[in-house]
């Protein structure tokens, strides 16, 4: 409720702590001098670092004594991963103080997470296909680790859908935050019961080629590629929330001048 | 709080058997799907009888997930899930007494029609025990992990397909489990600890679920 009262372009009440700056962060306008000021950082270090990691890893580091250049790949492929997965985390970290505290900003902050989560697990998924077909001769196979991440993906896909279902868009937010703290309830157990079901119906041929232990020269690489796609992820979240915050500022305008 | 919580099992219950037929479509779902299976994939038994755990329980997964969407939809429409809400009972509560009936409506009668259809599917005969306990243990979280999604949805237009959207993922667990333990009995490898971690995740469900169907049961209703 508190981006609406505040949407309509009134100054702010004085907040009366002054020092917790999370709550502070409730009111828009201060979360857009924060994003205005974050930007232009998260930006820069975006793209040095992605620039920098592809040229790294593409150019300067030797290729694999096994996989030849085939291998590069894991430099999109392995920091897709982790951000898929701390997106997904801090989903549902933003799912419980949407919930607990009503804080508008967490409310925010899933709803433009989930497409750019969604987006790395489609890339990691994406990749993996593609480094599979050369090293294990088939675009996918039902490894552990491809299963589950296939699974998160649907995870993304059923928060997406749901939040988009509501028309109002606080009851979607909260809709999709209980959605979000079950799914990472489930998270362990579905990880758990893929790999058991996985160790009973393959061998372990393919998990042996899955670790393989990395040389230190393509650690530079890596990351700089996980920096640069945090940083990236950042400027989306800063984007996504700021562009939300004009949505509604501008829906609230028009309803005011038709009530009018 | 016993009698209502009994009550309000009582009630769906009567509304389920006096609906007729209506009851029993998805045992009739599940029925129909499992004998769509050697027409796909070719009458040799032997082929059945490896793929016949599989099938049953994707099978019965489905047809539980399909009548979901009932679970809250109709006392949402005709207003008595408010006067529900307005009642004695705990929306914790509530969530819990819908399940259960659910499972009983749904859950249940796929367990009994299960040993028939594993007759046709031609089962191994040492699945045949571990499939009905397998189902009798699993298909309450079925229904529990399912009355989490029906109340998430339960106000939207197109709730169904997004239902199942919502639900399947979350199922890929018990599918697992279930599944395991059928064929760790047929190949004589022990089926306890696979039951062992379904009972574990029945007990789970049953804590956390209601909880969280109740959220969003609120959500629904403000």
């Amino acid at each position: 409720m508190a981006v609406r009262a505040n949407d309509s372009g009134k100054p702010a009440k004085p907040e009366k702590k002054r020092g917790r700056t999370w709550h502070a962060l409730a009111n828009p306008a201060r979360f857009l001098r924060l994003a205005r000021a974050v930007f232009p950082w998260a930006a820069g270090v975006a793209a040095v670092c992605i620039i920098a990691g592809v040229v790294l890893g593409l150019f300067v580091v030797p290729p694999d004594y096994q996989q030849g250049d085939a291998y590069r790949i894991i430099f999109v492929h392995v920091p897709a991963a982790s951000l898929a997965m701390i997106i997904y985390a801090i989903m549902a970290l933003s799912g419980a103080a949407a919930l607990i505290w009503r804080h508008p900003l967490a409310d925010l902050i899933g709803k433009a997470s989930a497409p750019v989560g969604a987006a790395f697990t489609f890339i990691n998924l994406l990749t993996g296909s593609l480094w599979g077909q050369p090293m294990w001769g088939t675009w996918w196979v039902w490894d552990a680790r491809l299963t589950s991440m296939l699974i998160l993906f649907f995870l993304y896909l059923g928060y997406i859908a749901l939040h988009a279902a509501f028309d109002d868009p606080t009851k979607g937010a909260r809709s999709s935050a209980i959605l979000a703290l079950v799914g990472a309830v489930n998270l362990p157990i579905i990880k758990f019961s893929v790999d058991w079901w996985n160790t009973l119906h393959q061998p372990a041929t393919i998990s042996k080629l899955d670790a393989p232990s990395i040389d230190s020269s393509m650690i530079a690489p890596l990351i700089l590629m996980f920096v640069g796609f945090i940083a990236y992820y950042l400027l989306m979240l800063t984007l996504r929330i700021r562009s939300e915050i004009i949505a509604r500022r501008i829906r609230n305008l028009r309803l005011a001048q038709a009530a009018r | 709080m016993v009698g209502p919580f009994l009550a309000l099992i009582g009630r769906d219950l009567r509304l389920a058997f006096r609906g007729g037929i209506g009851s029993l479509v998805s045992v009739v779902f599940f029925v129909i799907a499992s004998a769509l299976f050697p027409l796909g994939v070719g009458p040799e038994l032997t082929l059945l009888e490896r793929i016949a755990p599989g099938v049953l329980w994707v099978c019965a997964l489905l047809a539980a997930m399909l009548s979901l969407d009932r679970m809250f939809h109709d006392d949402h429409e005709d207003g008595s899930l408010e006067q529900i809400a307005l009642g004695a009972l705990p929306l914790e509560l509530v969530a819990l007494a819908k399940a259960i009936a659910h499972w009983l409506t749904t859950g249940l009668p796929l367990v009994l029609a299960a040993p028939v259809l594993a007759v046709l599917l031609n089962l191994s005969t040492e699945g045949f025990v571990v499939l009905i306990v397998s189902l009798l243990i699993g298909s309450p979280i079925l229904s529990l992990i399912g009355s989490v999604g029906a109340a998430l949805t339960v106000g939207l237009r197109r709730g169904g397909v997004l239902l199942s959207l919502l639900v399947l993922p979350l199922y890929v667990p018990v599918l697992i489990f279930g599944v395991g333990a059928v064929e760790a009995a047929i190949h004589g490898l022990g089926e306890r600890s696979h039951l062992l971690i379904l009972g574990g995740g029945l007990v789970g469900a049953l804590v956390l679920a209601p909880f969280a169907a109740a959220a969003a049961l609120r959500l629904a209703l403000e």
